[in-house]
């Protein structure tokens, strides 16, 4: 049986979500500590971003604050806040698809972050 | 644009702002009130209201807190700035600024003045827009789309229930040079509403604006944020904020923090006038407890502009809401609500007559994956799920009618490998529940305008001031 992973959320002091007005999402990334911060900066791509919650990559603002430990990243909501198809209001669920992703080191393998 | 003449408005060296809670009907110590007061508070700013919880409260010009709660806050709210000679400012009332919510605070502050004795000017600021009014600024190309854009026309207009725009700090200056005590404004952006008087008294744009919107949410930029709100004093060079509780803590990390919160982007934030740019801003311990910031920047817009905000009627809604233990339904749960939808959407149209898009289903499988749904790559097997079918159709009869089509497959749907008919556990008799007309907000859009105070119109509970 294989280790579990690290998870971004494992390096974390918080990873959250919320909306930001009806028509945005906001998800932070705070980070415990400065390595903590180097590995989510690394992490925490348009790419990335646009894989876990299908939205296109145009759409993502990355925002990337050292001074904090915060990687913060915003894009549109996909589905309209308070509709029929709406399972989180507040968009205050979403992080954990985020924080779930697994730190990997150059060789594809789960690691600790570089102290 | 013009300003209101505040040319005999003395210039301060410091205005002192007490925000004590994120939202009038949230609840805060009484004792951190009178220790804000004590730290030379020369306003009271508190939030009435959101979009955060949804379309709805716009749409039904409902507030989402109950009376009472709101009652109990302006109890202590009233005769703490009667008591200290200073101003009450409220925005965006009754959670969604419209002219009912402005009406319903109105009532409840003039209950507790009438029984507490009290002899306070009260000014309404009314933010409501009618369709007519906003299709003649969109006729003159005068609204144009924020981001993410999306198409407007009159009829969509014509289609809301309720339309207001977010003032900025003008309207609320103004009523506080024409003398009000407490004012009660509509929609006001979160920020307004503890600028104005700063303004007002001549304090630096960006300081004041920064200031405002870190103490907006009362305790949030603390590091207990349960435990009330927030002072601030904003002078020449910057701010300093710190909470009222006097165990709680403001840090640099804190108070930087709070332009995370619910913003899109955490360095530049619009108002009507122009935007707050913090991207230079210093946050600096002057103890334990307290925090100073300088640095930060207001930039002037070449045009000023208010936000639209508007709530329409998309249908009507029933739900239903049964639950699964049976492991080996559970076992196979994708496949069972897949087969619910194929055999409800057969059903509807045989004793309906009703095709897909007549109607509209969403079928959550709580304890599954109900919150992220196909964003979930992998749910591990639920131990128990709770299946919530809600039905929008354009009427409440409709929508309740295919919930109970329905009713006999949340009740004894079987997986193909059944021989017999399953029992599920609905959770209430009846199944159905009517949740009446639901909402979206239709407009993400602003309008130029010349004059900030145009479209907010003003008025007192008395007929003139001296």
């Amino acid at each position: 049986m294989s280790e579990p992973a690290v998870t971004l959320s494992d390096l974390a002091t918080e990873v959250r979500c919320k909306n930001a007005g009806p028509f945005w999402v906001t998800i932070e990334a705070f980070m415990t500590d400065p390595s903590g911060y180097a590995v989510a900066d690394r992490l925490i791509t348009a790419e990335l971003i646009a894989g876990l919650y299908a939205v296109p990559v145009d759409d993502i603002q990355i925002f990337r604050i050292p001074d904090l430990n915060v990687v913060k990243v915003s894009f549109p909501r996909q589905v309209s806040q308070g509709s029929l198809h709406d399972r989180d209001i507040h968009a205050g669920q979403h992080h954990v698809l985020l924080g779930r992703s697994p730190i990997q080191t150059g060789d594809g393998r789960t690691s600790l972050p570089p102290t | 644009m013009t300003d209101p003449d505040m040319t005999d408005i003395a210039k301060a060296q410091k205005v002192g702002i007490l925000v004590p809670a994120g939202m009038l009907g949230a609840g805060f110590p009484p004792d951190t009130i009178t220790r804000g007061i004590a730290l030379g508070a020369d306003v009271i700013a508190i939030d009435g209201g959101s979009t955060d919880s949804g379309p709805y409260y716009l749409g039904t010009g409902m507030g989402k807190n109950p009376k009472e709660a709101v009652l109990r806050d302006l109890r202590i709210l009233l005769r703490a700035a009667a008591a200290a000679h200073i101003p009450l400012i409220i925005g965006s009332c009754g959670t969604s600024g419209t002219d009912s919510g402005v009406d319903w605070v109105a009532a409840i502050v003039e209950e507790v003045l009438s029984s507490a004795g009290l002899d306070l000017s009260v000014a309404r600021i009314y933010s409501e827009q009618t369709p007519d009014t906003v299709i003649e600024h969109l006729a003159a190309g005068r609204v144009h789309p924020l981001a993410p854009p999306r198409s407007l026309n009159a009829a969509d207009l014509r289609r809301c229930e309720h339309i207001v725009g977010v003032m900025g700090h003008e309207p609320i200056m103004q009523a506080l040079h024409d003398g009000a005590d407490v004012i009660l404004a509509g929609r006001a952006t979160d920020t307004a509403i503890a600028a104005a008087l700063a303004l007002m008294h001549g304090m630096p744009a960006g300081p004041t604006w920064h200031a405002a919107k870190v103490a907006e949410c009362g305790g949030q930029c603390t590091t207990s944020p349960r435990d009330g709100g927030v002072f601030a004093q904003i002078d020449a060079t910057g701010f300093t904020i710190e909470p009222l509780d006097p165990n709680a803590r403001c840090t640099p990390q804190s108070v930087a923090a709070h332009m995370l919160y619910e913003t899109a982007n955490p360095f530049q934030m619009r108002e009507p006038a122009g935007t707050l740019v913090v991207s230079d801003a210093t946050y600096t311990a002057l103890d334990h407890r307290r925090v100073r910031v300088e640095g930060s920047a207001f930039e002037q817009a070449a045009q000023y502009t208010i936000k639209l905000e508007g709530a329409a009627i998309t249908g009507y809604q029933t739900m239903s809401f049964t639950g699964i233990r049976d492991p080996k339904i559970l076992a196979q749960i994708d496949v069972w609500a897949h087969t619910l939808e194929e055999v409800l959407t057969s059903r509807i149209s045989q004793v309906l007559g009703l095709e897909p898009g007549d109607y509209d289903t969403d079928l959550r499988l709580y304890g599954y994956n109900a919150i992220l749904g196909e964003l979930d790559p992998h749910p591990a097997p639920p131990q128990e799920v709770g299946v919530m079918l809600l039905v929008n159709a354009a009427t409440q009869d409709l929508a309740t009618a295919i919930a109970k089509v329905a009713n006999p497959l949340m009740l004894h749907l079987p997986t193909a490998d059944m021989t017999h008919l399953p029992s599920f556990a609905f959770a209430t008799s009846p199944a159905e529940t009517e949740r009446g007309a639901v909402y979206e907000f239709t407009l993400n859009h602003v309008v130029d305008v010349d004059d900030p105070c145009q479209m907010f119109p003003i008025k007192s509970n008395r007929t003139a001031h001296v």
